[in-house]
Parts: structure tokens; sequence; C-alpha cells
């Protein structure tokens, strides 16, 4: 068990020291980064669902002044390795996916790069495509393993015995929509190919990731890692969709390398964001509960059907929270995935865990209703002593703790009856459970470095707007004994040591964890008075890795929902979440990733929806006028609160990951609130007023 | 996006002329939509004309009582005029409803009604639209169609590759109030002057869906007359959305309850153009509003209204939502029935 870090900067609730910058707009975004002469890329996408490019017609483009490059199939570099589909853009004539990148144009002018974009003409064999999810897909799958190396099955005991005997069942089919990310700042890229330079290719990329997108680039483009910086300081949110590169950056590249000398902005328009920046597959998601008369469960089960890209797998572990949140001795989980011509799934915030948490925690509310049972109360009947998936002791749990302090905060106890009725508006209340596991990358690299009286330590880590600019500063400083004024962290550039992506919520444990290492080191090294330019690097220790437990954040929500008795209108007046995440390193960057993952849990119950036309294959709604999102009118009185949780375990901070919890769990308190206010059960997201209109009084 | 020629001409007969001469000519008035339609590709003109300083930017007081509002005040400005809060607040309420902030300062009294259809795909070049491009066909027949007309479309199921095919909706809150004020539309031809009832200003898609208003080419809204409401009329605009802002209507109801009964109700949402309920409005004329009259009124107006099936749940639901909209709406406007 490793001593924990003695808190002093730790704890401390420290305004953003980004902050700054960006409210004055000089910090930088990749698409904005100062360079010479900067040069103009513009995507062109496939208008066919499936088929092969028949013919390219550039004339129209040819002699209009200020094009610099078109790059189609024909035109293309090959690239060094097409293993990765969706990566491997513009090296044949296929076409997978509508929308899937056929060419690039670089101009003078980003107007003109979009004109000269119209103006290709590509023509099309096209060919019958799929791209329909259904329960029954003739097509579906076991995937190998699910996202993040689970296992596709799991079980144990019989389900289906349990639910011919107990007293109590629910057996109902629970489906959340199709979401993209949309983070407020596109995919961007500045890209320079300077051939004759040591280090010939520079990205300015937005990701969550400057040495993961390098590893990539290098891979795609059979050069040396040491040959590509990328560098990123700021990122306007990434969400998942910047973990991993995607077609834009390969293209920014390949455009940079058709230009040396020039740099090329490359920025996917918001439209474009709803093709090629990932999204969350829809999920289907069978559940079964079976309980004895006292609500202890005699059996879980979940049997997920979802979607993935014929190019390119992403299984998403959305039945993994039901293997380890509730006891239960027959439990079941299975993935099955329907292969699909349609653009490649990916990390959205949460992935597994925020769908995850949406049918079995509005099962849960329906058993607690047949079983006559406060649905708090039900949770609480069901808290398992150990892991049931894995067996181990808990590294901590508080889901109890969270669900009672949640309650009183909330006034549970004294909740209006259901279909109580305040004017025109019904309201109703609801709870569910939040999780998220507690991660650790296996590596990343700090330098502690003694420069002018000041610590400098530096690691190629992200913020994306998360707080890691002033969270790594608080840890450093404790690490250290010295007041954090004097820690100067730089992140953001592989110019710095090696960094895990930003991603799992494991980026402040990761880091952290790294620079603790570095920081003890430096101390051991050089005592308390170094030198100027005294340096050293620490890796993350494997060997101080716990793991005898199972480590997860936990957390519960609770949701007040008016329902307008005229219109079927929905409002969330108060949503708050109680959350035990271990010890919170900046009170004022940590409330501000909880509130906002509860913000796009509010956003996936009432409104986000990529709306799916199977007929040409796209997302209909492709852009924020009408994929909604909630705004500032819809979100009321939320609050995010946390228990002050001591786990030894989980890494020398005691801190677990906060960047995604918020998100889990919160779609089905607000169903389960609607149902208490109308008894109406929407068991598919989003709840819009057309799915309650028919009940209303 | 297409290059193209900008030209801020002196005065309105200029600009008329220019337009009305140049196929390939616009006007642009706030340019909070036409801006978006160029950068989409929906609109690809050769000329954009300007005219954000050519007319009146003012409010007057009418002889009769009522207001003229000039072409370029902005939908701010026109919101927070004290005129209009008090006596038409139906026209204020769906004001302040629309856009956000931001756009109200910049969007026009003339622009405003002659925005296009938010249609997925009419905004989408590379579906095919009988509203873009005349003759290709209508994508939304069948797709997605929650946001879509269940009034004045051309059938039950519409033939998707017929041309005259369109079920696309009119998106503007500003022009549902028009229709139930009876407004008055100030256009300057060529030719001269004409006046427009502004609920005869927009059209049903007919056997042209590109034509959404009965303006010719190079016609150009001056100014938009308010006539004087009866003393004791109430007003109001109710809004029906998926979340409490920035979002278009689902449906939308304008009313204008007199104290003589003569009410007079604009739907918007429903269909091609601000939907005036002449049929429910005849029902009620002299009627006490009871809620079962009300209902019983927008049931024969929405007798042959044709729900449309779509890959999201279609929009059969606005049947339902606009008659309880209407039914809540005068319940509020005339609480005493």
């Amino acid at each position: 068990m490793p001593e924990l870090l003695d808190p002093r900067a730790i704890g401390a609730d420290l305004a953003r020291r980004d902050g700054a910058a960006k409210v004055r707009g000089t910090a930088t975004y990749a698409f904005e980064t100062p360079v010479e002469r900067p040069a103009f890329a513009q995507i062109v996408q496939a208008s066919v669902p499936l088929g092969r490019i028949t013919t390219v017609d550039t004339s129209a483009v040819d002699g209009l002044p200020g094009v610099l490059a078109v790059l189609t199939a024909t035109t293309a570099e090959r690239l060094a390795s097409d293993e990765d589909r969706e990566l491997a853009v513009l090296q044949d004539d296929e076409v997978a996916f509508r929308g899937q990148p056929v060419g690039v144009v670089v101009a003078e002018t980003s107007e003109l790069a979009r004109q000269a974009a119209d103006l290709l003409r590509f023509t099309y064999a096209e060919r019958t495509h799929d791209s329909e999810l259904t329960v029954d897909h003739p097509e579906l799958y076991a995937p190998e393993k699910v996202n993040a190396g689970h296992p596709t099955d799991t079980a144990d005991g019989d389900v289906a015995a349990a639910m011919a005997t107990a007293h109590a069942t629910v057996e109902q089919t629970y489906a959340t929509a199709m979401y993209h990310n949309n983070p407020l700042e596109p995919h961007a890229t500045t890209a320079l190919w300077e051939p004759a330079a040591e280090v010939p290719l520079t990205l300015w990329d937005s990701t969550q990731g400057v040495h993961p997108a390098r590893a990539a680039v290098a891979k795609v483009f059979g050069l040396d890692e040491e040959r590509i910086r990328v560098v990123c300081p700021y990122v306007g949110g990434g969400f998942g969709s910047k973990g991993t590169p995607h077609a834009n950056l390969v293209l920014a590249a390949m455009a940079a390398r058709a230009l040396p000398g020039r740099p090329v902005r490359l920025a996917l328009t918001r439209q474009q964001m709803f093709f090629l920046a990932g999204y969350r597959t829809p999920t289907i998601q069978r559940m079964q509960l079976a309980a004895d008369r006292t609500g202890r469960l005699q059996a879980i089960a979940i049997d997920v059907v979802e979607q993935t890209s014929r190019i390119k797998e992403f299984a998403e572990q959305t039945g993994v929270p039901t293997r380890m949140m509730y006891a239960s001795p027959n439990r079941r989980t299975t993935h099955r995935v329907a292969p699909l011509d349609v653009p490649v799934p990916s990390w959205m915030r949460a992935p597994g865990e925020c769908p995850g948490m949406f049918g079995p925690e509005v099962a849960l509310d329906e058993l607690a209703e047949a079983l006559g049972m406060d649905p708090v109360e039900l949770r609480i009947r069901n808290e398992p002593e150990t892991d049931p998936d894995s067996g181990k002791p808990w590294s901590s749990r508080n889901l109890v703790a969270c669900l009672r302090e949640g309650a009183q905060r909330f006034g549970w106890a004294e909740r209006p009856p259901a279909g109580h009725r305040d004017g025109d508006w019904l309201v109703g209340t609801g709870v569910a459970s939040s999780v998220y596991p507690t991660m650790r990358q296996a590596t990343s690299t700090a330098t502690v470095r003694f420069e002018a009286g000041r610590y400098a330590v530096e690691i190629g880590a992200a913020d994306l707007g998360t707080g890691a600019w002033t969270v790594l500063p608080q840890i450093a400083a404790d690490a250290l004994d010295v007041p954090v004024d004097d820690v100067e962290v730089r992140i953001g550039d592989t110019r710095y040591p090696t960094a895990s992506v930003a991603g799992g919520s494991s980026g402040t444990n990761t880091w952290g964890s790294a620079i603790v290492v570095a920081a003890d080191a430096f101390r051991e090294k050089f005592g308390g008075a170094p030198s100027d330019g005294d340096e050293v690097s620490g890796d993350v220790d494997q060997a101080a890795k716990d793991s005898d437990h199972a480590a997860y954040a936990f957390g519960a929500q609770f949701a007040e929902v008016r329902v307008h008795a005229d219109t079927g209108e929905l409002r969330v007046p108060r949503l708050y979440g109680v959350f035990a995440a271990g010890r919170i390193v900046n009170p004022r960057t940590a409330r501000s990733q909880l509130i906002g993952g509860m913000t796009m849990g509010l956003s996936m119950a009432l409104h986000e929806n990529s709306v799916w036309d199977p007929r040409i294959g796209q997302v209909v709604n492709h852009d924020l006028a009408e994929y909604h999102i909630a705004v500032n009118a819809d979100v009321a009185d939320m609050q995010a609160h946390w228990l002050d949780e001591h786990d030894p375990f989980v890494n020398v901070m005691g801190s677990k990951g906060i960047g995604e919890i918020g998100i889990t769990g919160t779609a089905a308190a607000v169903v389960n609130a609607v149902h208490r206010a109308t008894g109406i059960r929407v068991r598919d997201l989003p709840v819009t007023l057309d799915k309650v209109l028919a009940g209303l009084p | 996006m297409k290059p193209f020629a900008y030209a801020r001409p002196a005065d309105v007969a200029e600009a008329v002329r220019t337009v009305a001469g140049d196929p390939g000519a616009v006007f642009l008035g706030g340019g909070t939509n036409l801006v978006d339609h160029l950068k989409l590709g929906v609109a690809r003109p050769d000329l954009v004309v300007d005219v954000r300083r050519l007319t009146a930017r003012t409010i007057v007081d009418l002889d009769d009582g009522g207001l003229r509002i000039g072409a370029a005040v902005t939908n701010a400005e026109l919101a927070a005029d004290r005129r209009v809060r008090e006596r038409y607040p139906v026209l204020a309420q769906a004001l302040l409803s629309g856009a956000t902030g931001q756009l109200r300062n910049q969007a026009t009294t003339g622009g405003n009604p002659l925005q296009r259809t938010r249609c997925a795909y009419f905004q989408d070049v590379t579906t095919p639209c009988n509203k873009r491009e005349p003759g290709s066909g209508c994508t939304a027949v069948g797709g997605s169609t929650r946001n879509h007309a269940i009034l004045g479309t051309p059938g039950a199921l519409p033939d998707p590759t017929a041309a005259e095919t369109c079920i696309a909706t009119h998106p503007s809150d500003m022009a549902v109030a028009l229709a139930a004020l009876d407004a008055l539309v100030h256009v300057q031809g060529p030719a001269g002057e004409r006046l427009v009832p502004f609920p005869e200003l927009h059209r049903l898609p007919g056997d042209d869906p590109s034509r959404d208003t009965v303006l010719a080419h190079g016609e150009l809204i001056t100014a938009i007359d308010l006539p004087p409401l009866p003393a004791g009329a109430r007003s109001a605009y109710r809004k029906v959305r998926d979340r409490a802002s920035y979002a278009f209507a689902l449906v939308s109801v304008a009313a204008v309850v007199p104290r003589d009964g003569e009410v007079r109700l604009a739907l918007g949402g429903v269909a091609h153009r601000p939907w005036r309920a002449r049929r429910a409005e005849e029902l009620l004329r002299g009627a006490v509003l009871t809620e079962h009259a009300v209902r019983a009124a927008m049931e024969a107006e929405l007798a042959a209204a044709q729900p449309q099936p779509g890959v999201d749940g279609g929009n059969g639901f606005k049947i339902t939502l606009v008659q309880r909209t209407v039914v809540a709406t005068l319940r509020d406007l005339a609480p005493e029935a």
C-alpha cells in the first residue's frame, strides 16, 4: 500500500492557470497557430453510402488561380500502412460510407478551398448498402473483445432459472440513441512539412494526446517518431473524439507533404463532425432482473446489440457496468455487434458506462415499482461486499454513502407523490447510480528540472479544458514539498516526455503518478537545495500499481422533472449528484468536470439524438441547430457534491478519475423521474414530448 | 461556396431594378439565413444586393391606431418597442421566442418572414430537394419528418419522386404572429408598390415548392403595417419546442381574442406557410371559448391533417400537440370561458 502524498496544494481551490489567456483570447488553438503564409485545406466527401469511384473530374478546378493542390485517390501519396482503414484515406477508389473523404483541396484561402471542393465532380458505381441497426440483424457477431480489452460475454449461475422462480422480475428492452461528440473546437490541424529539417513534420493538432497522435501518424506515413513533432497546448473540448486520430489528421499531413514548406490548415466543418470524428453507437439493451421478496437480486443480465463500421471494429463495452454494480448470484452479460456501412464509431465520454448505466438503472426503477420499494433502498440492499466481476475487494466503494447523502440533500424522503401536479406541471423525482472505473495508464514520463529558482515539470500531457494545466502543478508542488507558485508545468508537446492519452479519466492519475516519481527521484538526488539545471526524469511506477483491488468511483444522481400537462414539454429544474471519487485535487476544476458530465447526461436524456436515415446512410440533423444539446436555459439548479473519500490503493495522490462519471446514470435518473411524474416509462432515449403526450391528462 | 459580387445601391428603386434585372441576384437583409446558405451551397447567387440601409429603421404610429414597421427594424428593436409590447403582445412574444439575442440584433423585419425552411434535406446539397433544385424529388418524405408539415401537403403518402412534392414547414415565429394579426406587407417591385395581406404572403408548395412566397423575383418588402386590434383584444404566442431555448417550433400558436369572440388563430410548424386556422376561427365565431368548443373547432381544422411517417417516428404527434396547445393558449387568454 503506497503512502499517500501529504496534501497541501492538493485540495486547494486554485483558479485555472490557463484561464486568463483563454478569456482574453490569447490562448492559441491548433487552427490559429501563427505561421507564415498558411494555405487552407478542405475535405471532399463521398456522396454515396457504398460503392466505387468511377471518375474524378477536376477540370473545373484545374485552372482556378489560387488552388495549390488537389489530392484524390489517383494523386495522393501511397501511405506506408493501410492497416487502419479509417486512416488509410485516398488509397483506393472504394467508398465504405457516405461522407468518407474522397479528396482534399488546398488553396490560398479557406473560401477558395471550399469553392474548389464544391467544383470537384465524382461519379460512383453505387452498391446496395446496409446502415440500419436492428436487434436481429443477420450479421450480428460476437467480437473477440470489447473496448478497453474487456471480455465480450460473461456468465455466472443460471439467469433463466432465477427468472422463472423469482418473486419479482423485470424483462425489458432499452435503447440509447446515436450520439456525436461535438466539442466547440472542431478537429483541426496546422501541418508543416519541411523535408530538409531535422524534424520534418510538425503538426499543431487539437488532440487528447500528442504522443499517441504522433505514433499513429508515424505508422501511417512510415516515418520515425523522432521525425514528427505534435504540439497542442490547448484543446477546445474532445470528449473522446480527439483521443484517437481520425482521417482529418492524416489528410492534413498529406496536404502539407504535397506542399513542402507551406503550412496547411485543415479544420472539419461542423457538418463534417457528423461523419469523420467518431460517435457513440446506438445501443439496444435487453435487461433481465429477478429479485426475492426483500428486493435482493437473484439475477441480473444484459444482452447488448450495437453497431460498428465494416472497415474498422469498435465494440462499445456497454454491458460492463452490469458486471460489477450489484450483488446477484446469477449473472449474464453479452455483446453482439452489427457491421454496417457507416462511419467509424469511437470513444465518447464514458464509453461503456454511459450507455451501460441507462438500461440497468431504469430496470432497477421498474423493479422497485414492482416490489413497492423505494428505489434508493433497493440499490442499498444490493450492495456487493466484493466486486462481483473479479471477486476482488473494493479499493473503496461508497455508493451507499452517495445515495444517502444525495437523498438527504435532495429531500428524497419528502418528495411529492407519483403524478403530483403543480399548476400546469406534473412533477416527478428519480434516482440512479453512477460509476466509472479508476484507471492508470502503463506509460508516462515526467521530467523535473530546477530553473532559475523554480521547478519546471515537463510532460506531454493534454488539457482538454479539464484542468491539467492547474492540477499537475498542485501534485508536483506537494511531491516536491514546495509552494505551487514555485512550479511551472509544461504540457502539450512531443518535445516533452511521453504521456498517455487524456482518456478513460486516467490523465491526472497517470501523469500525476509519473510526476511524483520524478519529484521523489529529484529530491533523492539533489536534496532540498538543488542547483540550476539539475534534472531528473521519472516513469509511472508499475511496481506500485495495486492489482489486488477493484477500483471504481461511484456516485448517485437525483433528478426533479417537470412535464407540462398540456404539451408534454420536459424541464429538469433540479439535478443533484453526489460522488465518491477519491481525493479531489482541485474542487474548482473538479466541480466543472462533474457538472459538465451531468449536463451532457441531461442532454442525452432529453435532447441528443443523431437521427440516422438508413435510406441514404447518414445523420440527417448534422449541425448544432438541429442536433440539440442542453443549453443554458435547460440547466437550472445543478449541483455536484462529493464525499471526502480516502483510497490508499488507487495511486499516490489517492485520486480517482472524474472526467466521465458525471455523465453516467443521469439519463436513467431523468427517465425514472418522468415515470413518477406521468406514469409513462420511456425506454428509448431521448425522452421527447411526443413520447409522453399520449399519457397526459 | 461560390464567389459572388456585392452591391450596395443608393436607394430602394435601384436595388429593386438591380435584382429584378438579374436572375442571379438576391437581396441581403440581416443575413442570418442567407449567409448560412452561401456557406452550405444552398444559395449560389452571382450578386448579393445589400438593402439593409435602404428601408426605414423606424416604427411609426398610423392614423388608424396601427403601426408601420420599417423593413430594416431589427427583431430585437421590434420586440422591445413599448407600443408593440402593449398592443401586440403576440408579436413581441413570437419575436423573443425565436433565435438568440445575437441573431435578433441582426435579423430584420423584412427578412425574417422570408427565411427559408429548416428542412435538413433542403439544407444538405447532397440530397434531392424540390425546393432547392426543382424537379429533383423530395428526400424528406419517408425520411426524418419530425419537423415537417401535417397541413397543406400534397396527400397522405406523397410521391417522393414527383416534382411538386414538398413537406417542408416555414420556420419563422414572427410570421405566425403577423399572420394572426392580419398584417399588411408593403412590397416594392419594378412596376411600383403593392400591398399583400400577410396571410397571403406565403404559399403552399402547389406545383412549385421552390417558391416560398407570392413575391416575384426583385420584389422587396419595405415595411409591414400592423392594423389596430379591437379595444380589449388579448393576444399571445405559445411556442412548443424540444428544448427551452434556441430551437425551432415543433408547433406554435398565435392567438388574438377580441372581446366580441372573433378569434384569430395562426399555427406554426405545421405547414409550408404560417397556417391561419380559418375553419376553427369560423366555428368559434360568436361562440363561448369553452375547452370543448375549442377542441371541437380544432378537430375540424385538423380533419384534413396528414401525418407523415418517418425514420424518426414521424410527425403524427403534431396533430395532438397543436390541438392541445391551442386549447391551452385560449384557456389562458379567455379564462372566464
